[in-house]
């Protein structure tokens, strides 16, 4: 499957307190609510402004901090099609293949804010249609892929009623 | 094969020797989630038509982010918590019980378990020498319901730690230099294994705060050996029986081992807007300060509240410096009193709350206004983190608060102890 949007690039270190801010606390209960504000520390204007099927395009250690799964499932939620990032952090990487949201590490240095990008999971590759650049990412570990391609780690227990990695 | 004490814990779950990089899927002997992250747990269970709990007795549902309750959306999500925990016998621990951390080491937490927590700080219980980590709600959620998870067996980064901190520095110092030196991603996956005869010396109050914050460097765990100190702790919490001992094998392999001499550290400052922008005090000192909160799963413990009192005790806050203090757990609030340092802490102008998370989480009680600043001896200073993404938060140990909020900047603590 070819999944295609437009980046909206982030920094360095955005954490889930940028994600999913504290203050909204009271919505993690209220996710369609949460999702709003969806990055909204990190760019006030993402949540409004991006479209469906857009991506985040991130530098290093996007999501660190907080368990909270909240952050990937409102990413997800808010529409965005993958996250891209030079490097994640740990329970944010696992949270997101748990809920069904892409994660790609990959050098994303120069993709620009607004590039036009079409993504091949399945290929491992990353067309920077605007800069007409090509990109590779590395591969999921196996046991994420088959969480990820079962539709989360809920979805893979309703298929098979136990791990089945 | 020789094993890390990660290793040793999880070959111990599986049967037999694992090595780096594997993937295994072991049972797991304690979970726990918190009011932010069980109520999208038990809804996955729900969901699943899961709604039970393998081992109840080791299972906790702690409400202590938002506790008591500031609003009504809280409320009904602590009332999920309390309704899953009548129904499938699992342990709640009410809004008076203090943050979930403490609460784990104090009763739950022992020497190879592997313990599983919604809460990313779940990695302290590592001190105990129990492999530790923290989740998302999905995969604790699965965890409550059957007794197991999935882990990739992590690489071990090892710290030694050698000399002897000075006068005035603390663990919590050592922990910010070291997230300082190695960066907010220097441990990505990998455990923190503490070693060495500075780590042998430390109390358990100290590996706690050392272990508390290894996710900050990126782990997934924090871990000690366990020794006569850690017998110690679990004879005091009436649990001696809890007790083994586990150590690393001599040789066994490590990805990298980081030095640290503890008697070069000077007291150490996080500044905005991430722990690995560490400075020493003397780069810090003089910073203007609104707020200054002592607590936390970090420095909430009887022994930084007492540091933090010796040097507050007959004095007073600055007029323009709020104080926060907040016990992490109930024994530690009922030791506190007991010890005359709750008033030590109201007779120099602090807010002395119940248990709990306190203004750490940007839930209540203590959320900064617009560019106000606070030195906290919690383990995070993200942006927003304590409610507002236009404030300023630094991090540093209990005395290096205590001196704070005296001075109304940040202050050199050595230049208050008595």
């Amino acid at each position: 499957m070819i999944l295609r949007g437009k980046a909206w690039k982030f920094g360095d270190s955005i954490s889930t307190d940028h994600i999913a801010p504290g203050r909204y606390f009271h919505l993690r209960t209220n996710l369609p609510e949460l999702a709003r504000h969806v990055l909204e520390d990190a760019n006030t204007e993402f949540a409004s402004e991006m479209s469906p099927g857009d991506f985040v395009v991130a530098g290093r250690n996007f999501g660190l901090g907080s368990s909270r799964e909240h952050a990937p499932r409102i990413i997800k939620l808010a529409g965005v099609n993958a996250v891209l990032a030079q490097s994640f952090a740990r329970i944010f990487f696992r949270n997101s293949i748990n809920v069904g949201l892409p994660v790609l590490e990959l050098d994303t240095s120069g993709i620009e804010q607004g590039d036009e990008l079409e993504i091949d999971l399945a290929a491992g590759t990353v067309r920077n249609v605007t800069r007409d650049q090509m990109l590779t990412f590395a591969p999921l570990p196996d046991v994420m892929v088959k969480i990820l391609n079962d539709g989360g780690l809920v979805e893979h227990f309703r298929k098979y009623g136990d791990f089945n990695l | 094969m020789t094993s890390t004490l990660a290793e040793k814990i999880i070959g111990a779950h599986v049967g037999r020797s694992v090595k780096p990089g594997e993937i295994v899927v072991t049972g797991v002997d304690v979970t726990a989630l918190q009011d932010g992250t069980g109520p999208l747990a038990l809804q996955q269970l729900e969901d699943l038509g899961l709604v039970r709990a393998h081992n109840p007795e080791k299972t906790i549902l702690f409400i202590d982010h938002a506790a008591p309750s500031p609003r009504k959306e809280l409320s009904n999500a602590h009332m999920s918590l309390r309704e899953f925990a009548a129904k499938t016998g699992a342990v709640l621990s009410e809004i008076n019980e203090g943050v979930c951390h403490q609460r784990l080491v104090e009763s739950y937490a022992s020497p190879g378990d592997i313990l599983i927590g919604a809460d990313s700080h779940t990695c302290t219980s590592g001190a105990l020498a129990a492999f530790s980590t923290g989740m998302g709600s999905t995969d604790v959620g699965i965890g409550i319901a059957t007794g197991k998870t999935w882990l990739k067996v992590p690489e071990t980064l090892r710290v030694v730690i050698t000399g002897k901190l000075n006068r005035g520095v603390y663990a919590k110092d050592l922990i910010l230099s070291l997230i300082g030196d190695i960066g907010a991603d220097g441990a990505t996956y990998m455990a923190l294994e503490f070693a060495g005869p500075g780590a042998e010396a430390m109390t358990m109050s100290e590996r706690f705060t050392l272990c508390n914050m290894a996710v900050e460097a990126g782990a997934k765990t924090g871990l000690f050996a366990s020794d006569e100190k850690t017998r110690g702790w679990l004879l005091e919490q009436g649990r001696e029986e809890c007790f083994q001992e586990l150590k690393a094998d001599e040789d066994a392999e490590y990805t990298r081992t980081v030095e640290i001499d503890a008697g070069t550290l000077e007291p150490t400052i996080s500044a905005p807007h991430t722990v690995d922008n560490t400075k020493t005090i003397g780069e810090a000192a003089g910073t203007r300060v609104d707020q200054v909160f002592i607590g936390t799963c970090t420095n909430g413990r009887i022994e930084d509240l007492r540091i933090a009192a010796d040097i507050l005790r007959g004095r007073q806050r600055n007029p323009d410096t709020r104080l926060i203090v907040t016990p992490a757990s109930r024994s530690v609030y009922i030791q506190a009193a007991s010890e005359g340092l709750l008033e030590v802490f109201a007779e120099a102008g602090a807010l002395v709350t119940g248990p709990g998370c306190g203004a750490c989480v940007g839930v209540h009680g203590g959320i900064l206004g617009d560019g106000e600043v606070c030195l906290a001896t919690q383990n995070r200073n993200f942006q927003g983190r304590m409610g507002n993404a236009e404030a300023f938060i630094y991090l540093g140990s209990p005395a290096t608060a205590a001196a704070t909020a005296i001075a109304g900047e940040i202050a050199d603590p050595r230049e208050y102890l008595r």
